[in-house]
């Protein structure tokens, strides 16, 4: 029971990265994004390359850090794939949904989105194979936090827990302090009055892109880290990421992140009365029961 | 030339099951502006519900009610109206993404539901001891196989005509009318939520009949066949024929559905046998590469849409698929 809520707490910090830059684009753009997961799926895959070439060209890089699995070359890796898989996030954008968009049709773009999802997670299986790999053969000694209950956590998941919220907090200081976040959140609330008001909307949409790739991407490292890497993972974080940001109300960036955290203690607390079999369904459980009784959302924003 | 002729036969059946579902599609996206995202579930429904109900007693799972046919596929069209009723009422009075989010998740969740729970479905084995109606008199060759086409051929008929009138009447200027515009038609006294959620159900009705109709041609339903890429396929031949037009969604569903299997065959042909597991994977990108190039060059469809200005004059303009 309590090792559920730790687990759950762990992954949920995952699914809270996710679900940020989820909200922010069908906020800002006013779509539901099916391929942001995917977007995840990038970044592991990214992280996999450039962990690899830096681990080659400078073999200290491979070294272990401390009772990590994880290596300098891979902590490297993940700044160059968060830059890698932002960058992504701006060419699909460019490619394909500023051009629907432009034409003002909001549900093509939701349909365009499961093309977009479609081709991505395909031809990463195309290029990388469809089995699974994993960052670190060796398997890392989990940590015993308890004996009776006994608690297992693994020192990846504290790194990967420490690291999301690092982020989340970089994430609140830049909206709450700067006078690019304040732009950002004035787009968000108004974006015809922001524009009167000087702010860039094609920049805003760029940067929305950008903080969304990047989190997706550290999102997908912590999820290869402490799981393993597949070209499903777009796949099978779909619903958790979209119960998360219905959780905490579309367009609430702290609603997701809270949502994020539910979501994941949730999912690992139903396995305690499912059979394991059914937790691809909890998330849908999570947004029904969601939608009946507070559709806006546990944290609804009075904007959302 | 036998071979080729019941091949033939077997194809058409397929693409014709299809094209019910395509129309349903039509219906709520092409008319009304609805986004489902979960058409496999729909189908799955009918497919399941049919076979449950019409199928002979099996042990180790529900089923075998052995009904008479038209009862047992009505009994299917019932249960995706059901799970249609359910997922609309939540969600068509929120904003659109809600729909498109819950309709997928439905379409998660029951495929989910479907390969674990033994007692319902039969589990990852998929449902059996279904007899296909009629197949003691007739046999289960060729000629079997041509009347059962000429029976979903009759029904895709049928569907047609019921839309094409649906479509024409008031109730479906109301339709495009809450597409168009909802706060106008709101403005006139309409209740936009409630014709929505008609729309809605009446779709899925259409498509858990198509899933009916599939799992009789097959006597077989299996968690296989509602995987989500079924969604998309649906999805491509109705943007492929052009979303409001029913005979676009017709003629797209039969090109499509040829080209699936065109490409199919091809890369179990040519590519070397070490690439065959990733033919999915190709076909894959070509079904998103077919929906989003659609989406960004041609919209409208082949087939576009061809809507009638009620006032004088009666312009004719590109439908705005929204």
């Amino acid at each position: 029971m309590i090792q559920h809520l730790v687990d759950g707490v762990l992954v949920g910090a995952i699914y809270a990265l996710g679900a940020i830059g989820l909200t922010m684009v069908m906020h800002m753009l006013r779509f539901a994004n099916f391929s942001h997961a995917e977007l995840l799926s990038v970044g592991a895959y990214a992280a996999l390359v450039f962990e690899k070439l830096f681990s080659a060209l400078a073999p200290p890089l491979a070294a272990k850090i401390g009772p990590l699995s994880m290596s300098l070359a891979l902590a490297l890796a993940v700044l160059v794939s968060m830059a890698i898989t932002a960058a992504t996030a701006v060419l699909i954008d460019k490619l394909v949904f500023k051009r629907i968009r432009e034409r003002g049709e909001e549900l093509s773009m939701v349909f365009a989105s499961f093309g977009v999802a479609l081709i991505v997670r395909n031809v990463i299986g195309l290029v990388f194979g469809l089995g699974t790999t994993l960052y670190s053969r060796e398997i890392p000694f989990a940590m015993v936090l308890s004996l009776d209950p006994l608690i297992l956590v693994r020192p990846d998941q504290i790194f990967t827990l420490s690291a999301a919220l690092l982020l989340m907090v970089i994430l609140h200081l830049v909206l709450s302090r700067t006078t690019f976040g304040y732009s950002l959140r004035a787009v968000a609330e108004n974006p015809a009055l922001a524009q009167i008001a000087g702010v860039n909307l094609r920049r805003i949409v760029i940067a929305v892109w950008v903080i969304g790739g990047g989190l997706a991407a550290a999102a997908g490292v912590f999820y290869g880290l402490t799981n393993q890497i597949t070209p499903m993972i777009g796949r099978d974080l779909l619903m958790p990421v979209f119960a998360a940001t219905i959780v905490g109300g579309i367009g609430s960036i702290y609603g997701a992140a809270a949502g994020g955290f539910l979501v994941g203690l949730a999912a690992n607390l139903a396995l305690v009365i499912l059979p394991s079999g059914y937790s691809p369904s909890v998330p849908f459980l999570i947004i029904l029961l969601v939608l009946s009784f507070r559709p806006s959302g546990i944290f609804a924003s009075e904007r959302a | 030339m036998i071979g080729l002729l019941s091949y033939l036969v077997f194809f058409a059946t397929v693409a014709t099951i299809l094209a019910i579902a395509v129309l349903g599609l039509n219906l709520q996206w092409g008319n009304t502006g609805l986004f489902n995202g979960g058409v496999a579930a729909f189908f799955g429904a009918g497919a399941y519900g049919t076979l449950i109900l019409g199928g002979t007693p099996q042990a180790g799972h529900l089923g075998g009610f052995a009904m008479p046919y038209p009862l047992a596929l009505l009994g299917g069209m019932a249960v995706a109206a059901a799970l249609a009723w359910g997922v609309g009422r939540l969600t068509l009075k929120l904003r659109h993404d809600y729909l498109a989010i819950a309709t997928f998740g439905v379409a998660v969740a029951f495929e989910n539901v479907m390969r674990n729970a033994e007692w319902l479905s039969g589990g990852a084995k998929g449902l059996r001891g279904f007899e296909r109606p009629l197949q003691e008199g007739i046999g289960s060759g060729l000629a079997y196989n041509a009347l059962y086409l000429a029976f979903v051929a009759s029904l895709l008929l049928l569907t047609y005509l019921f839309l094409e009138r649906l479509v024409s009447s008031p109730f479906g200027r109301l339709l495009r009318a809450i597409r168009e515009d909802e706060e106008a038609a709101r403005s006139l006294g309409k209740n936009p939520a409630k014709v929505r959620l008609t729309a809605f159900v009446t779709g899925s009705v259409i498509m858990g009949m198509a899933g009916g109709l599939y799992a009789t041609f097959y006597a077989f339903v299996s968690p296989q066949d509602v995987l989500p890429i079924l969604t998309f396929q649906i999805w491509a031949m109705l943007i492929v024929g052009g979303a409001g037009n029913n005979r676009g969604a017709i003629l797209g569903a039969f090109l499509m559905w040829g080209a699936w299997t065109a490409s199919g065959w091809a890369l179990s042909r040519h590519a070397p046998v070490e690439a065959q597991i990733y033919a999915g994977s190709i076909q894959y990108v070509l079904i998103g590469s077919v929906i989003v190039g659609m989406l960004l060059w041609r919209p409208q469809g082949l087939f576009p849409e061809r809507l009638v200005v009620s006032q004088s004059g009666g312009a004719t303009r590109p439908a705005p698929a929204k």
